[in-house]
């Protein structure tokens, strides 16, 4: 035998050319033009603001994790992306230290409390915003920016000089609040007391929501609203990015967006079941953060089930929680809390779908 | 044609391309061979000759050492040198039998030219397949004769040959069923008619289409016989994956074996090996083997005598044209990396694959992040992420809930997993943990 001895290692010798850092660098650039719309529509504020988030997450990591003498793995992209989607939560009205502190939170509270990458959870981003929504309320739902073009409601010109004849409290409103605000607060009549005929007010601001030019504004972002949030379309080029990159599995965004939109058409109408039409169900899968929820933030690999039919039972969760808070609960926006209450329940969800090995017998 | 598959599954690029052209070429005869003794599943060969003796080409030297086990013939002429521990090409030293020889004197046993062996008993076909030393040449190595028996009560309705070679670089049996297939289809006759099995299946992915092409055509005139392409996916050549692809039938999981589905599986090589040792009384002395890398000067398809070492194989293909990283016997998905081409070629040696120094590279382990990656490819439906968190808290009782004990190896959640985690070797220490306790409690 020969003294020349060659390293072994274990089967298999092939792998595929992927890795964590190329993961989270792909969902960096999918969120790309969601940004673009964002910048475009606020200013090179929403920009620096999301750039601030992300920087002050890779910081935070670096640091923490040379407290914790491990390795620096900052490189992997995972905290920038975090700092991102933290900052995308956020009205481009914020101060600085608003995305920065919400980042340092999600990163050494929301990850690296669990021991980093891989053993949060929690969406540490989710986390980052619940924790800012919590401490900072009116910044983080206030004083919405008009984008460049459209109203902040998304409502037509013509509906609010139409509303502003009728109720200055209804036009106050649909000028200064965000789709899903309107339509939550609308749903109690009685705050149009200055109105001759509040029904009145309240179908048409309900109507002018709903109508097809409205939903245009939604899907293209001509709206107020949080900076990574207002383009519908943006987040959609993104998601299907990843979907068919295989980044993310459709199985949760699909059942997620699709739980919405069936729930909506079936209870959000005033009239009994399907009383909304159409447009209802279309109106709460564009607004506020479901479309970055959908395909951004329920789709994060570590605090969702790696089950097949587990990721199907998250993506209705997630769903079921947020037409309800929509619907009947005390938030106007239910995307963050419905995503971090099913991450809680992932491991549990994990347990109960176990998959039967293929073959099974008894 | 609709193209049959399997669930879970993953898609390496194929590599073919360095040999799949390459005719199979007979090996000189070496001057020296190492037959292992254990080169099939089951109690290993007992030796029946010492050192010293003159032995022929296809005479037996080791017996077998049981009902599960086969005897061990010597594949060149010459003397016994060695009874000793010599490398294995699954990576480890075992007791094997040195014969050398001149390199020119060839005396082969007498063999015999059966026209009607079809009509033989039963009993005779498969003693002539013990005595020939068969075992699955496709890799695992299970001795044919027992899977040719099954049980009374466990009727068998379908014969599988496997032609899948879903192992990426490797085209020995691509080659042999482009080169050898009249012999392939007399091996499926016998092995349908020692089953009584009125259904005959050739499996062949379709990324061998003048392979489905050229068996098709010359099976065309038999009803019971068919070929069916099946999608280029691997794992697609696991047996329990190819029955699926082939029959919709599933074998059942906790040991089940084919028959449990009416179906027994051979490799196309086994098939000729079969086909030779009952028509002929062939011993199994000889394969085709791969000879591949992208640093191999002149990839090749060699039909080798068994127990020749890597070391001439490769001298045979010309060297290579870069330093060697790593040696792998077999496939790179399912193949052993070994430390030394001084190890001799067995039965199941489909492949002898040479990597360069970037190729060997393993990259660093990092944290799971769940990305169910691993899952979405089981072609099992386990879950390999868990078995992976089970081993590493010792919680065996959850290993076996993930799937541990259903583990064909195939390495599919290894090879797409994007934090470097080596998950099938976690899985074999569940495994092997879970049977240790199984012992225990008994």
């Amino acid at each position: 035998m020969t003294n020349n001895l060659y390293k072994v290692s274990p089967a298999p010798h092939l792998h595929e050319h992927i890795s964590t850092q190329r993961i989270m660098w792909m969902v960096i650039i999918a969120l790309l033009p969601a940004m673009a719309v964002g910048t475009y529509s606020f200013g090179i504020k929403a920009l620096l603001l999301t750039l601030s988030g992300g920087l002050a997450a890779v910081i935070c990591e670096a640091l923490i994790q040379k407290l914790r003498k491990v390795p620096i793995s900052v490189s992997d992209g995972s905290a920038f992306l975090t700092g991102v989607l933290v900052s995308f939560n956020i009205n481009v009205g914020a101060p600085y230290w608003l995305p920065i502190v919400g980042s340092i939170f999600a990163i050494a509270v929301g990850k690296q409390v669990f021991g980093g990458l891989g053993n949060n959870p929690l969406n540490p981003a989710l986390l980052g915003r619940a924790f800012l929504l919590a401490s900072w309320p009116s910044l983080m739902t206030d004083g919405w920016t008009q984008t460049i073009k459209g109203s902040i409601s998304g409502i037509s010109e013509s509906t609010i000089a139409n509303v502003q004849n009728m109720s200055h409290i209804a036009f106050t409103k649909i000028t200064s609040a965000t789709p899903l605000n309107v339509i939550k607060s609308i749903r109690n009549v009685e705050m149009f007391s200055d109105a001759a005929d509040p029904a009145l007010v309240q179908k048409t601001v309900f109507d002018g929501l709903l109508d097809w030019s409205s939903l245009g504004n939604l899907f293209f972002g001509n709206i107020g609203g949080c900076i990574g949030e207002i383009s519908a379309i943006a987040l959609l080029i993104g998601g299907i990015f990843l979907l068919v990159t295989h980044v993310i599995d459709w199985r949760i965004p699909f059942t997620y967006l699709g739980t919405v939109f069936i729930f909506a058409w079936m209870f959000g109408g005033v009239n009994g079941l399907f009383s909304a039409g159409i447009q209802l169900p279309l109106f709460h899968i564009l607004s506020g953060g479901l479309m970055l929820g959908a395909f951004f933030m329920a789709t994060d690999y570590v605090s969702t089930p790696v089950t097949k039919r587990g990721r199907i039972i998250f993506g209705i969760g997630c769903g079921v929680l947020t037409i309800t808070i929509r619907l009947v609960g005390g938030y106007p926006e239910g995307v963050s809390y419905s995503i971090l209450l099913m991450n809680l329940a992932t491991p549990l969800i994990d347990k109960w779908t176990m998959p039967k090995p293929f073959g099974e017998v008894k | 044609m609709s193209l049959k598959t399997f669930m879970g599954g993953t898609h390496p690029h194929d590599f073919k391309k360095f040999s799949k052209d390459a005719s199979i070429e007979e090996f000189p005869l070496p001057k020296k061979v190492i037959i292992q003794l254990s080169q099939h599943i089951g109690a290993p060969s007992k030796p029946i000759v010492k050192v010293g003796d003159e032995v022929k080409t296809g005479q037996v030297i080791a017996e077998a050492g049981g009902f599960v086990s086969i005897p061990t013939h010597a594949s060149i002429t010459g003397k016994v040198t060695r009874i000793a521990k010599f490398p294995h090409p699954i990576g480890n030293s075992q007791m094997a039998i040195e014969i050398t020889g001149d390199g020119k004197t060839d005396e082969l046993v007498d063999l015999i030219d059966d026209k009607d062996y079809l009509s033989l008993p039963i009993e005779e076909m498969k003693k002539r397949i013990l005595n020939a030393g068969i075992c699955g040449m496709g890799g695992a190595g299970f001795p044919t004769h027992v899977k040719l028996s099954p049980p009374p009560d466990k009727p068998i309705d379908t014969v599988i040959l496997n032609g899948v070679e879903c192992e990426p670089f490797l085209t020995a049996d691509y080659r042999v069923m482009l080169e050898r297939a009249e012999d392939i289809i007399k091996g499926l006759k016998i092995l349908m008619k020692i089953v009584n099995a009125g259904q005959g299946i050739i499996g062949i992915e379709a990324n061998k289409p003048d392979a489905i092409k050229h068996i098709t055509s010359l099976v065309s005139d038999d009803a019971n016989i068919r070929v069916v392409a099946l999608k280029v996916k691997y794992p697609q050549g696991a047996e329990k994956q190819l029955i699926y692809a082939a029959t919709k039938r599933k074998v059942p999981n906790k040991g089940g074996l084919p028959m449990a589905a009416k179906v027994v599986v051979q490799n196309v090589s086994t098939a000729i090996a079969v086909f030779e040792a009952v028509a002929k009384k062939k011993p199994l002395i000889d394969r085709v083997i791969t000879v591949t890398g992208d640093i191999v000067k002149n990839p090749k398809n060699f039909k080798a005598r068994i127990g020749t070492l890597y070391s001439e194989l490769l001298e045979g293909a010309g060297g290579v044209t870069e330093e060697i990283g790593a040696i792998i016997s077999g496939g790179p998905m399912m193949g052993f990396a070994i430390p030394t081409l001084e190890t001799p070629m067995t039965k199941g040696s489909s492949g002898l694959l040479l990597f360069n120094q970037k190729q060997a590279k393993r990259k660093q382990e990092m944290n799971c992040i769940s990305c169910a990656g691993c899952v979405n490819v089981c072609p099992m439906n386990l879950l390999p992420t868990q078995i992976v968190k089970a081993t590493k808290f010792e919680d065996w009782e959850w290993a076996e809930k993930a799937g541990a004990m259903d583990c064909i190896r195939c390495g599919s959640c290894a090879f797409v997993c994007p934090a470097n985690i080596n998950i099938l070797q976690y899985v074999d220490i569940a495994k092997a943990k879970i049977l240790e306790q199984r012992k225990k409690a008994k």
